[in-house]
């Protein structure tokens, strides 16, 4: 924590409080006196965009859950009670459901500020190991959530993710069974699905207290990746932290409602809508768009463990990063090569993306016909999908290190103050 | 004394105790804590597996008058599909064609069905890739399709192309006559 609290408790009740348990200093010297970087753009406000999308979920969660039943013979029908019968059922789990992708549309922008102003170098590995650990406990709670409402969707995206561990060798098999607690995917795992379902968000909850208190430790990063020096650099996070962040949930809240009112099952899939046959797969299954860039990787690799593998591998990347990157200058903005590359990263993982929605033997330009490259077409998405996984993986194994080495980089500011200072001189 | 722990309470009446005893009792100690949590984690554990109602599965009895040459049938069995398949003599050629072609999973035509009734195709539905249910007549190789990731299976039902690494898996059956079967 920075220095000195300066927290006063100004009534009789608030300094009896503050000598038995310290929780409103604790607030005031995190919340409202807390120092930021004068610098920060709105990248930095979604940090706050993710807590608000946190509180959401859970309290529509909350509320299906008292009108939800997780039987695999009942959850189906219990999901439409709750879209036509309950009370503005319709608004809980349209929030709900839109939601999850707000989640992940903030958090992916989160991570690629990070990824851009060098946010998980020393000394805010920790901090960024934690968020990594946040994206994982997320995923999970989006995969575990998506099987609920027990539709065609819902039982084969469970069913094709639960097998990947079929792919372990020797154990593999048993694992699968110990997911399902059965010989396939049944009333058994709704259950244990549902149960964690409602657990993670939670666990999610406790890692983002970490992970605060690992951003209060180091400090915030700032668009010039350069650590405040002075009281010039910085400014007291109310009123300016909160009323930008505020400003920015408000736009981001239209935008989820836009969503929620107009376009509710824009981001779904039909076939969701029909209930899980165990016999039937749908002709096409597709996972949900956050997780698409994954499941193209996973399907570019002709092999069943190599597959499963890289596309495990495409996450721990994340985690590795801030031992891969051998660069001295923190943000990007200093670092004119190193820009060029992340935005090839970022157009890597939208191709992925794509990809990932499409039949791999689809063709990307329709109608032209090509040869067989090893084993498809280079003009299908497979081949499209390998390409842009080698360059995923490029990115992070080999721009990464070697690039911090042979870079040229432009000058870097004294202080965060001093462009805005020689700005005005000049 | 070099081993005098910082804290560790001194007994003087014992003050020339081997070092060792002491290790061996934080030693001991740690050991059945280890051994108590693992005892006790393990009924946590266990309890994801299947239940003994699930295990209890009952067997299926099949009548293959329902199935006319060159059809299939999928049944729900163990809560997954089972394709009963009565082959035309085409798909049964081009299997034993195939019997020393390169494959994944090499396998013979006749290891994969029951003696003199060639006919009688009975497989358990789920791509050995990822779990999808294969569907019939697609693929280069006139046999199953799998929509999910492209796995492509014979008239055996062994895998010739895609991600799926192992041909589809055979359930126990047995003929009760010429027209019953029972599965498991
Ligand atoms: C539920 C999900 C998450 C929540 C609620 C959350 C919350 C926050 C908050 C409130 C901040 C401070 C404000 C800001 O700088 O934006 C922050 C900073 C940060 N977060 Fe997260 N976060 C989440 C997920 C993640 C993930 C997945 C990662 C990376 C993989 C991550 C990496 C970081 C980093 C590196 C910082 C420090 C950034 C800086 O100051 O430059 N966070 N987070
Ligand atoms: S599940 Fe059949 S190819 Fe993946």
């Amino acid at each position: 924590m920075s220095g000195h609290s300066t927290y006063t408790p100004k009534t009789g009740l608030t300094r009896w409080l503050d000598s038995r348990l310290p929780i409103l200093r604790l607030a005031h010297d995190s919340f409202v006196d807390y120092p930021t970087p004068r610098n920060l753009n709105y990248f930095w406000t979604f940090g706050g965009i993710l807590s608000l999308c946190l509180g959401v979920q859970i309290i529509t969660g909350i509320v299906l859950a008292m009108n939800y039943t997780a039987n695999a013979a009942l959850a189906f029908n219990s999901v439409e009670h709750i879209m036509r019968d309950v009370n503005y059922g319709w608004l809980i789990r349209y929030a709900h459901a839109n939601g999850a992708s707000m989640f992940f549309i903030a958090v992916y922008v989160h991570m690629l500020r990070g990824l851009y102003y060098g946010s998980y170098k020393a000394p805010r590995e920790v901090l960024w190991l934690l968020g990594c650990v946040i994206y994982l406990l997320m995923m999970a709670t989006g995969f575990l959530g998506y099987v609920l409402p027990w539709g065609q969707m819902s039982f084969w995206g469970a069913t094709v993710i639960t097998n990947l561990f079929s792919a372990l060798p020797l154990v593999g098999p048993s694992i699968t069974t110990w997911l399902w607690g059965g010989f396939a995917v049944d009333n058994p795992t709704l259950n244990r699905f549902f149960s964690l379902h409602y657990l993670l968000p939670f666990v999610i909850a406790g890692v983002v207290v970490l992970h605060v208190w690992a951003l209060h430790v180091v400090g915030q990063n700032n668009p010039t990746g350069v650590e405040p020096k002075s009281k010039a650099d910085v400014l007291p996070f109310t009123p300016y932290a909160t009323v930008k962040d505020g400003f920015a949930m408000s736009l981001f809240m239209i935008m989820f409602a836009v969503f929620v009112f107009y376009l509710p099952n824009s981001l779904g899939h039909a076939d969701n809508y029909i209930p899980a046959n165990p016999i039937v797969t749908p002709a096409h299954i597709v996972p949900e768009w956050y997780f698409l860039p994954f499941y193209a990787i996973l399907r570019a690799v002709p092999d069943k463990l190599m597959g499963v593998l890289a596309m495990f591998g495409a996450i721990a990347c994340f985690f590795a990063l801030p031992w891969l990157d051998t660069s001295k200058v923190r943000s990007m903005r200093y670092r004119p090569t190193a820009r060029l590359y992340f935005w090839l990263f970022v157009l890597s993982a939208c191709v992925l993306g794509l990809c990932g929605a499409r039949l791999p033997d689809d063709q990307v330009i329709p109608g032209l016909k090509t040869f067989t490259l090893i084993d498809s077409d280079p003009n299908s998405f497979v081949w499209l999908s390998r390409i842009a996984a080698l360059y995923y993986f490029a990115y992070f194994l080999l721009i990464t290190p070697i690039l911090g080495l042979v870079e040229k980089t432009s000058p870097v500011p004294e202080t965060i103050a001093s462009p805005a200072l020689n700005a005005k001189k000049a | 004394m070099s081993n005098l722990a910082v804290g560790a309470t001194i007994d003087p009446g014992h003050a020339s105790d081997d070092p060792s005893r002491r290790d061996f009792i934080h030693i001991a100690a740690i050991a059945a804590a280890a051994g108590g949590a693992a005892s006790v984690a393990w009924p946590f554990i266990d309890q994801m597996n299947p239940a003994a109602d699930t295990l209890a599965l009952a067997s299926v009895e099949f009548d293959l008058t329902k199935v006319m040459e060159g059809m299939q049938v999928t049944i729900k069995w163990r809560g997954k599909p089972l394709f009963i398949r009565n082959r035309s003599a085409a798909e049964i050629a081009a299997a034993q064609k195939d019997d020393n072609a390169p494959m994944k999973d090499p396998a013979k035509d006749a290891d994969r069905v029951k003696a003199g009734k060639e006919q009688w195709l009975i497989l358990i539905g789920t791509c050995t890739h990822l779990g999808c249910v294969p569907t019939f007549g697609g693929g280069d190789w006139g046999g199953w399709f799998c929509p999910c990731h492209g796995s492509q299976y014979d008239t055996a039902g062994r895998i010739r192309k895609g991600p799926a690494p192992l041909n589809l898996a055979l359930p126990d059956y047995a003929f009760l006559s010429d027209t019953k079967v029972k599965i498991g």
